[in-house]
């Protein structure tokens, strides 16, 4: 055997000048580049072993966005829901315990009489009105104890945009001549009618004897009302046969509630500003004591969105404490994997590696094992997402930041629980290194 | 001409528990540019303690010692490393390779760790790797990996490795111990071959017709040296 390489003879130039210098230059990092080549080159060499500790990671960025794109779609269904009923309202509420219901009865209310006013301003474009009463329904040898008689003005459809299944709304005449009709929900119809045809039907509020004129298509519930539940009458019978309280008499007939319908065009704050000077004189009192709130939809998918916040918190905790645990994973493994690669770090170490070199390899081993989970992670969120979406009932809607905060999360946790590993590799002694079997 | 080693009252001190161990008790040796040396000694007698320090792995508790005319006893941990990847090359009796990486990425190791002067691209790596690699005949077997490759074979791996970086001193240790006498006596040509080129090789080796093959051999007995004779004769290998 022949050695036949010709190398230049062996560098005796090394004068302690050079041995300082490298001594010097020991300090200065290798290339990143190359740092991350033996990582990847590390985490290749065991595959079954860097996917079970990517495992972790990956069940975790993939239910952070999951997670976030159902509180979304939840919160995007809700504003639907509330823009679905009606274009560009403005909700002016009795404010509670100022004719509102069980409140009490004295002081200035909003009335029927307020509509006419609301009506009448620059900018509006259609009113409707709710005073809704709690009634027992009897009909058909059943009562139904949870409908919601609702007292409305005809109106009401083309303001809220609903719209009938069957038969005719509430109509004028109506409400000139308190006709004892009722207008059912879809749900109220069912429950009491089943397949039969309603319209002509009687039912029974309060000894008195409606009859059934047109049924409501299906709405469900928006927000906290549920729209089948509901028996709309016309609100002059309310005032003549349902009234709350006796009370009412004296202050005029109060409302709960009045919808205006505001033109497109007209300015919002405008429009505001004149119901509350034109209602304020009307009563005789100053604005401030205004017995209403004024809400668009937008104030109200901004009330309803600070109830789903709780939930989407919740929701982000949970998937924050399945990152953690990724993260825990990643440590867990990379502690077995330094024991595991004892030999290896002495190998690295009797070539010339410095603590450095070690710290950095199992770094960036950690990183990269979290942020390939963390890819591995989004690609299976957004396909969790999709499908969870599509059977379902819960819409889901994938926000784009969540993937960030995933990402940025998982490479946070890849550094943070890689650290400890990393320094623990980086501290082994080279001598025993060598010799751990 | 400065010794590529000289140490100077060199002691290395264990505390077991109360028990203090001297595992080195005042060594002095002294090993020129060029030489081929044995260091012999039974198990406890301070040999390999004496190897790690010669191999810049360890340091001394007292005494100096100087490669290529430098004191390094005072180096720090990544002063050593420097100094480890520079001036020597390791050749192990377990070879010491990277399992599942390639002989030519084992070869390539020292390279990594190379930070002094300018840096090496990629391919100037694989250029002198693939060099080491063709000196010790394996060439051919750039591409397997260790447990495709028979003992001997691994060992010339690893001899290849040692000698990437062109390094002042090789420190073998026990480099036959796992290989079978035919294959042993192969790998003891190379490293005569090295020795012929000009190299300075230190090997420990507890077989004496192994260290009879070298130019003279140091006995440790008790963390002190017993005999460092010169052998008169030509070495019995050729």
């Amino acid at each position: 055997m022949a050695v036949t390489q010709e190398h230049p003879p062996v560098a005796l130039g090394n004068t302690p000048r050079d041995l300082h210098d490298e001594a010097a230059e020991s300090t200065r990092l290798i290339s990143p580049l190359e740092i991350f080549r033996i990582a990847w080159e590390g985490i290749l060499r065991n595959k079954i072993r860097s996917l079970l500790t990517m495992l972790g990671v990956i069940i975790g960025v993939a239910a952070v966005i999951v997670m976030i794109a159902i509180s979304a779609g939840t919160e995007a269904t809700i504003a639907d829901q509330i823009k679905g009923l009606g274009a560009n309202l403005l909700f002016i509420q009795a404010s509670f315990g100022r004719g509102g219901p069980g409140g009490n009865e004295t002081g200035p209310m909003l009335t029927y009489d307020d509509v006419a006013i609301v009506a009448g301003i620059n900018g509006v474009v259609g009113t409707s009105v709710e005073m809704p009463t709690n009634q027992p329904v009897k009909a058909n040898g059943t009562t139904l104890t949870d409908v919601q008689l609702v007292g409305t003005t005809p109106d009401y459809p083309s303001v809220r945009e609903v719209s009938l299944a069957d038969g005719r709304f509430l109509n004028e005449q109506d409400m000139d001549r308190k006709t004892k009709v009722a207008v059912l929900g879809a749900g109220v119809a069912q429950e009491i009618f089943g397949d039969a045809d309603p319209i002509g039907q009687s039912i029974t509020v309060d000894n008195v004897k409606l009859t059934v004129v047109g049924v409501m298509a299906d709405k469900g519930v928006v927000g906290n009302t549920d729209f089948d539940a509901r028996v709309y009458v016309p609100i002059t019978l309310v005032y003549s046969r349902f009234v709350p309280s006796q009370f009412a008499r004296f202050v005029g007939d109060r409302v709960q509630l009045i919808f205006a319908q505001i033109d497109e065009n007209a300015n919002l704050d405008d429009v505001k500003t004149q119901i509350q000077l034109k209602l304020a004189s009307s009563k005789g009192i100053s604005v401030s004591e205004l017995p209403f709130t004024m809400q668009t939809q937008d104030d109200i998918i901004e009330t309803q969105g600070a109830a789903t916040e709780a939930f989407r918190n919740l929701l982000a905790w949970v998937a924050g404490v399945s990152l953690i645990v990724g993260g825990i994973g990643i440590m867990n493994i990379m502690l077995v994997s330094v024991t595991e690669r004892t030999r290896e770090i002495g190998i690295r170490q009797s070539v010339g590696a410095t603590p450095n070199d070690i710290r950095l390899q199992f770094l960036a081993e950690a990183l990269m094992l979290s942020l390939v989970g963390g890819l591995i992670g989004i690609a299976a969120g957004v396909a969790g997402a999709i499908l969870f979406g599509a059977t379902s009932d819960m819409r889901t809607v994938i926000v784009p930041g969540s993937i960030v905060l995933a990402f940025a999360s998982a490479a946070a946790i890849g550094v943070f629980f890689g650290f400890y590993p990393a320094n623990k590799a980086a501290q082994l002694d080279p001598i025993d290194a060598l010799r751990h079997e | 001409m400065v010794p590529i080693i000289q140490t100077e009252g060199l002691r290395k001190i264990y505390e077991m528990g109360s028990v203090q161990v001297k595992a080195l008790d005042g060594v002095d040796i002294r090993i020129d540019v060029g030489e081929f040396v044995a260091v012999m000694g039974s198990s406890g007698s301070g040999k390999s303690t004496l190897m790690n320090i010669l191999g810049c792995l360890d340091r001394p508790t007292e005494g100096q010692y100087f490669l290529a005319g430098e004191d390094v006893s005072g180096l720090n941990k990544v002063q050593l490393a420097a100094i480890r990847n520079r001036q020597l090359g390791f050749i192990f009796q377990s070879f010491n390779l990277l399992a599942r990486t390639s002989a030519l990425r084992n070869v390539m190791l020292p390279l990594v760790y190379k930070r002094n002067g300018r840096g090496l691209s990629t391919d100037e790596r694989e250029e002198r790797a693939m060099a080491a690699l063709e000196a010790v005949g394996l060439a051919d077997r750039a591409d397997h990996e260790p447990n495709e490759l028979s003992g001997g074979q691994r060992q010339r791996v690893a001899i290849a490795r040692a000698l990437v970086n062109d390094p002042a001193l090789i420190m073998a240790d026990e480099p036959t111990g796992n290989l079978d006498t035919r294959t042993g006596e192969e790998i003891m040509e190379i490293l005569h071959d090295l020795h012929a080129r000009g190299r300075t090789i230190v090997m420990v080796t507890h077989e004496p017709h192994i260290a009879a093959q070298t130019q003279r051999t140091i006995t440790m007995v008790d963390g002190r040296i017993a005999t460092a004779d010169a052998q008169e004769e030509e070495p019995q290998w050729q």
